[in-house]
Order: C-alpha cells, then sequence, then structure tokens
C-alpha cells in the first residue's frame, strides 16, 4: 500500500529525514517511535503533503501511485488522513458543516454522487457513537473551546467518517487523560480491517497497550534505526531511548 | 506565504458573473445637470408641482455643496455634467401583468436568478423590479392591498397617495443633509414605496431588485418606508449591475419611518460591478440610509451584505427617538481588486432606554481598501442608553488594507458603551488542515469566510442568506493548482 524509499526531506535547509524506508500493507498498524526530534512529526507531515518541507531525494509511493506528485486535497482523495497533534479552530463553520464539506469533496474525487442530508446525519450518529461524542457537540463551531482530548477525539471522529485507507495518527495520545485514551483507541480499533492500514506516531508506548501494532520502529536522527515486533515498545518503556542512541554511534 | 499569494492571483484574476447589457430600447436624456434636466424628469413621469419645486429647492441646495472628501476613498473627480440623469425602456404604457413586459426584459431578470414568473408563483415574494428608472412589474400587490399595505414604485406613490409622500418624504434624511442627498432629491427618478398600516404585520417579504443598464446613466433611486404603530416588515434590497468600462455613479436614498411598536427589518445584498481586476470601470455606490425609530418601543435593523462596487460610501443608520427603541447594525463588507468600501454606521440615541448594536465583519483581498466609519452618538436626553459594538477584520492576502474608524460621543453618563476590534488572517495551518480533509483552497478560504461572517449572515432571510453565501464565496473565487 505505501512504500516509502530512501527518503531524504529537509526544512529551510536542515536536513530532517535521512533516509527513511519503510513498507506498510493492508491491514497493518506500524507504530513510529523515537525520541523528541527525531523526525517523526516530519514524516507525518511529508505524506500528506506540507509545503514547507522539501523533499530531496527518495520516492514516495501509495496504491501504485506517486504520492509526491499530489496536492494534499488529492492524496484525502486517495485515502490519506492525517489526525492533527495540534487540531485547528475554525470559528463559525460547525464540525457537522466541515465534515460535510470534505466528505462530498472526496467523494466527487472519488467520482461518486454527493451524500444526501439524511444519510449523512445517519452516518455521524453512527460514528459519533464510537468516540463517544455527543451530538450537539458537533454543531459547534470546529474545535472552538474544545478541550485537548475532545480536540483529539473529533480528530478521530472525522477519520471514522473519512473511512481512509491509510490513517496517520500523530500523537493523538499526547495530553490524553486515561479515559480519552481509551476512547481514542476504541475508536482506532473499530475501525481496523484487511484493507486499511495505520500509523502511529507516539512518544510512549502508553498508546500501544490498547492499540496493539504489528510492527514497532525506532526512529533516531532522521532514519528508522530499530524495527520489532510490539515486544519492542515495551523494551523501551523500560530502558528508554538512550540504550538505541549508543547502540546506532557504536554501529 | 506562496500558497497565499496564489489565491490571491486567483480572486484577483476571478471574473464577474453579472456582465451583460440587455438589448432594450431605450429613452435617454440629453446629458447635464441644470433646471431643465430636472424639468425633464419631473414631466416625464408626470408629476405634480409641489414634487417639481422640492427637486428644484433641492437642486439649489445642492449647487452650494461640496463634494465630501473626507472618505478613505481616491476617484478622480465625476463630472456632473457628463451623465445622463434620465433613461426608461420605452413601453406603450404600463404593463398589468407579466405578458405585456419585453421578453428581452424578463431574460434579464431571469439572468439575475429572479424570472418574476416563478417568483409570484413559489416564493412569496413581492418584487418592485426597477429596470433603470422605470418600474416594470409589480406583483402580489393586490394580497397586500387588501391588507392595506402599499408597496409600489416611487412615482406611483407620488401619483396615487400624495398626503404619505408629501408628509413624509425627506424629513429622515434633508436634501440638504450631503452632497449626495441633495443631487438624488432634486434627479431621482424612481424606486420604492412602502406603507404598513397600524397593527399589520407584514405576511411576507418585501423585495427589491435594482438594476443599472444604460451606459453613463446614474440610477439615483428613492425609497420610502414607513411603519405604522404596531407594524411590522421585512424588506430585501438585491442589485447587480452589467460591466461597463466606464464608472457609473448610484447615490440612492432610503428613508424609513418606525411609529411605535413597530419593527423593520431591512437587507440588502449589494452586487454592483466591482470593476475589472486593474480597477477599471465599476460603480460608485454613494448611498445615503437613515431610518428613525420616531415611536416608544420601536425597532429598525439593517443588514447588509456588500460584495459589488468599485468604491462604496454608506452609513446605513438609525435615529433613536422614542423611548425604549432598538437599532441594529449588521454588515458583511467584501473587496477585492481595487475595490474601495468605506462603510459603516451612525447610532444616534436620543430617547431613553434606547439600545443599539453594531456587527460589522469587513474583509479584504487583492490591493482593496476596506474601512469601517462608525459613530455611536449618546445625546444628554438618552438615560441608560446602551450600545454595543463589533468590529471585525479579515485580511486575505498582504497587499490589502483594513481600517477602522471608531466614533464615540456620549453626553449622559448613566450611557454604557462598549467597542471590540480585531484583526485576523487567514492561517496557512488552517488552509492545510481543510486540504488535508479533500478540500481545495478556494473551497476551504469561502467556507472560513462564511465562518466568519456567520452572526451577520444569520440576520438575513433564508433565501437572501443562500444568495449571500453564493456571492461570497463567487467574490473570492480562486482554487489553487
Amino acid at each position: 500500500m505505501l512504500n516509502i524509499k530512501n527518503l531524504h526531506a529537509s526544512i529551510e535547509e536542515k536536513p530532517i529525514l535521512k533516509g527513511i524506508n519503510l513498507v506498510v500493507n493492508p491491514g497493518e498498524v506500524h507504530a513510529i517511535m523515537g525520541p523528541n526530534g527525531s523526525g517523526k512529526s516530519t514524516l507525518a507531515s511529508i505524506l500528506a503533503g506540507r509545503e514547507e518541507y522539501t523533499v530531496n531525494e527518495g520516492t514516495i509511493e501509495f496504491n501504485g501511485k506517486d504520492l509526491l506528485e499530489m496536492t494534499p486535497e488529492e492524496r484525502a482523495g486517495e485515502g490519506v488522513f492525517l489526525a492533527f497533534q495540534y487540531p485547528v479552530e475554525i470559528p463559525g463553520v460547525s464540525t457537522a458543516n466541515f465534515l460535510k464539506t470534505a466528505l462530498n469533496e472526496i467523494r466527487k474525487y472519488r467520482g461518486l454522487e454527493t451524500i444526501d442530508a439524511m444519510d449523512f446525519l445517519t452516518l455521524m450518529k453512527e460514528k459519533a457513537k464510537l468516540v463517544e461524542l455527543d451530538m450537539s457537540f458537533l454543531q459547534r463551531s470546529l474545535n472552538e473551546g474544545f478541550s485537548g482530548g475532545e480536540k483529539k477525539r473529533n480528530e478521530i471522529f472525522q477519520m471514522a467518517m473519512l473511512e481512509p485507507k491509510l490513517a496517520i495518527l500523530d500523537e493523538t495520545d499526547s495530553g490524553l487523560d486515561i479515559d480519552a485514551l481509551r476512547i481514542v483507541a476504541q475508536g482506532v480499533n473499530s475501525l481496523r480491517s484487511p484493507d486499511k492500514a495505520t500509523i502511529l506516531i507516539t512518544h510512549y508506548q502508553r498508546l500501544l497497550n490498547y492499540i496493539v501494532p504489528d510492527f514497532v520502529h525506532v526512529l533516531h536522527q532522521g532514519k528508522i534505526v530499530k524495527t520489532g515486533g510490539k515486544e519492542l515498545a515495551l523494551e523501551l518503556e523500560e530502558k528508554g531511548y538512550d540504550w538505541i542512541k549508543e547502540e546506532v554511534s557504536l554501529s | 506565504m506562496e500558497q497565499q499569494t496564489d489565491i490571491l492571483d486567483e480572486i484577483v484574476s476571478s471574473e464577474y458573473k453579472y456582465g451583460f447589457v440587455s438589448d432594450i430600447e431605450q429613452e435617454i436624456a440629453p446629458k447635464g445637470l441644470n433646471e431643465d434636466s430636472i424639468r425633464l424628469i419631473s414631466s416625464k413621469k408626470n408629476e405634480p408641482e409641489w414634487m417639481l419645486e422640492w427637486r428644484l429647492a433641492a437642486f439649489e441646495k445642492w449647487k452650494t455643496m461640496k463634494e465630501p472628501t473626507w472618505p478613505n476613498v481616491s476617484y478622480p473627480k465625476i463630472d456632473f455634467n457628463d451623465i445622463s440623469y434620465y433613461a426608461a425602456p420605452k413601453t406603450k404604457a404600463s404593463p398589468k401583468s407579466l405578458d405585456e413586459i419585453d421578453p428581452e426584459l424578463l431574460r434579464t431578470f431571469e439572468k439575475l436568478g429572479i424570472s418574476l414568473a416563478e417568483q409570484e408563483r413559489l416564493s412569496g415574494i413581492a418584487i418592485e423590479a426597477v429596470f433603470d428608472s422605470v418600474s416594470v412589474a409589480t406583483t402580489f400587490k393586490d394580497k397586500l392591498a387588501s391588507m392595506g399595505i402599499i408597496f409600489c414604485s416611487m412615482g406611483e406613490a407620488i401619483q396615487e397617495h400624495p398626503e404619505l409622500v408629501k408628509a413624509y418624504l425627506g424629513t429622515v434624511i434633508p436634501p440638504s443633509d450631503n452632497f449626495y442627498s441633495a443631487l438624488n432629491s432634486a434627479v431621482f427618478t424612481d424606486g420604492s414605496f412602502c406603507y404598513i398600516p397600524k397593527g399589520v404585520r407584514c405576511p411576507m417579504e418585501l423585495s427589491t431588485y435594482f438594476r443599472i443598464n444604460a451606459k453613463d446613466t446614474g440610477q439615483f433611486e428613492r425609497t420610502l418606508i414607513i411603519c405604522e404603530e404596531g407594524s411590522y416588515v421585512s424588506y430585501l434590497e438585491g442589485c447587480t449591475a452589467p460591466m461597463r468600462d466606464e464608472n457609473q455613479l448610484h447615490a440612492a436614498v432610503v428613508e424609513i419611518v418606525a411609529l411605535e411598536k413597530s419593527e423593520v427589518k431591512y437587507s440588502t445584498v449589494q452586487n454592483w460591478y466591482p470593476g475589472n481586476k486593474e480597477g477599471k470601470g465599476g460603480i460608485y455606490n454613494f448611498v445615503t440610509k437613515r431610518g428613525i425609530c420616531k415611536g416608544r418601543n420601536s425597532k429598525i435593523s439593517w443588514t447588509q451584505v456588500e460584495t459589488g462596487s468599485a468604491i462604496t460610501w454608506k452609513y446605513p443608520s438609525v435615529i433613536l427617538l422614542g423611548d425604549n427603541s432598538i437599532g441594529e447594525f449588521y454588515s458583511v463588507a467584501v473587496t477585492n481588486n481595487h475595490q474601495q468600501a468605506d462603510t459603516g454606521t451612525k447610532m444616534i440615541h436620543i430617547g431613553k432606554n434606547t439600545k443599539s448594536r453594531i456587527v460589522s465583519k469587513g474583509i479584504s483581498a487583492g490591493v482593496s481598501n476596506n474601512s469601517y466609519r462608525g459613530l455611536v452618538k449618546v445625546q444628554k436626553t438618552a438615560s441608560n442608553a446602551k450600545n454595543y459594538s463589533q468590529c471585525d477584520s479579515l485580511l486575505i492576502g498582504s497587499t490589502c488594507g483594513a481600517h477602522t474608524f471608531p466614533y464615540i460621543e456620549v453626553a449622559n453618563n448613566t450611557a454604557t458603551v462598549e467597542h471590540e476590534a480585531t484583526t485576523s488572517k487567514i492561517q496557512e495551518d488552517v488552509l492545510f488542515y481543510c486540504n488535508q480533509r479533500g478540500i481545495s483552497t478556494e473551497e476551504a478560504v469561502a467556507l472560513i469566510v462564511n465562518g466568519y461572517c456567520k452572526e451577520v449572515m444569520n440576520q438575513l432571510p433564508m433565501e437572501f442568506a443562500v444568495e449571500a453565501q453564493r456571492l461570497l464565496a463567487v467574490s473570492l473565487e480562486g482554487s489553487v493548482g
């Protein structure tokens, strides 16, 4: 599904990613972990198409297409979804209205009819339950006055509504209390399916107790320095990142 | 930043949707402003002597007055002798039904999306259509007449209801009020007249569509709305004008009189031709609009969505004379390319416990200039007067300007006056967020702008709100990539 080869990227001439290789197949959940500044969020931004990063080398293929050639909205149409670390607020635009616009734009991209108001409402009700969001929330301006936890739940709700092929969760767990974490994880788990893939970007192992990954990758200084199964996350939790840094500097 | 510039380019290059010229035979008066041209207008309209005298007196005043220079706008000097002050489609007699109307004229209205036939049948809106200077069709008249409501052209009101016109015309905005109101008083050609009798709640929204069609003729229409005790009316005014290279002058006057416990809601969507992207052509929209809350517990509410005109100079105001009366002003003003707007309101508190509320949302793009100018005046007599003002500016790109000129004069220390102002830009990370959800930048800008204006849009009647939303999107049109 996703094939990243030798990805080098920089921001304002400063190299951040220095040769990432990653293959994600349908049905898989990949966790990308690493210390602060290792390039985790940069990777997420580049996958979504943020303009301020420059790709200097390498390729990203998504379902056989060149992802780097596409605009952010085309990527969304192809099924790439990013749950933002810092979701924005849009005053005066309700979450419902925002999502209806988004869903219809994506449907238009895929050559589908726009969804009618009743079907949309039914869909919203069903998906709001997954993340235990009250319907009244969806009539409020997008994220305006929402707590940190509410914003993150809203991200997962949007993900449920848009049903992406590849979901990238950028530190969705940061700033969440244990209940919010459980709700977010429950939402993500219920969306797992054999034809969809998820990339979890996280600093802590905690989230992985709830969403069990197939692979754990450790990112350090712009490279994936170690890949393992879910037990790698536990090891990191126990020992911290220092032993990995040492391993890297030894090799 | 690059993305912002791209949007800017797209906005700058978006074209005016309503640019077309109707091919209808017109009768146009020779250019020039003098006693003769005023006599010509008056005689063409078969006016009584008192009306002609009123016009001539206004003209005398006008000759002594100077064009205002205080607005934050600039344009080449207008030669008032280079304008024709009367244009009328050549028709036999005034039409009795839609069948008698020139089909070309009807097609023009259809292009604007206001098929009269459809309107008449489906929407329950009575339309007084002003095609240049002579009103061509009036619908729903009978139904309104049965309730005692008068809704007709100003020309007809002068013939049929002279006592009402005489009693109220120029009482809210005297001809000598300002340069353009004096000009309008001298040369107005038509407009709308509306009278709601005591205790009557007008059952439908009254709607007028104005359009400038003939080349180089100013449209000087005059509107007068009178609401008797305990009555209510919601009045809609919409404007579009075809594309022309020369600048056209539009100097209208709207007067509203609200008597005890009556309420007038006046909504405008103004979409005159703004000029091309180099700033050539476009309408000069110099309008005086004012209402007086004459009786106790009366209310006047202005809502405007201004997306058109090369220059807009307009301050719909309320004189709060009656105790406990309420004045409201809700405004969205969009400028892009080379458009200039200097708009706002005046709330004059005279009666006790009077309240006013001002919500102004400015949006500037391109190399346009957008100014809010507002006066809140509390006179000595206005104990416990309350005002709340909120003036927000939204900038798109970095070559446009937004300015706020609030004037506050308070002569009574029991008054409360609150003023809030914000200036913001559409942030790149907000646009990226929308893009990531599949929404193009063009669509995202429309969404964000409509959200920003929501408080004002909510004040518009439903069908109008939809049209206004579309207009906002069209005037800020432009996709990226």
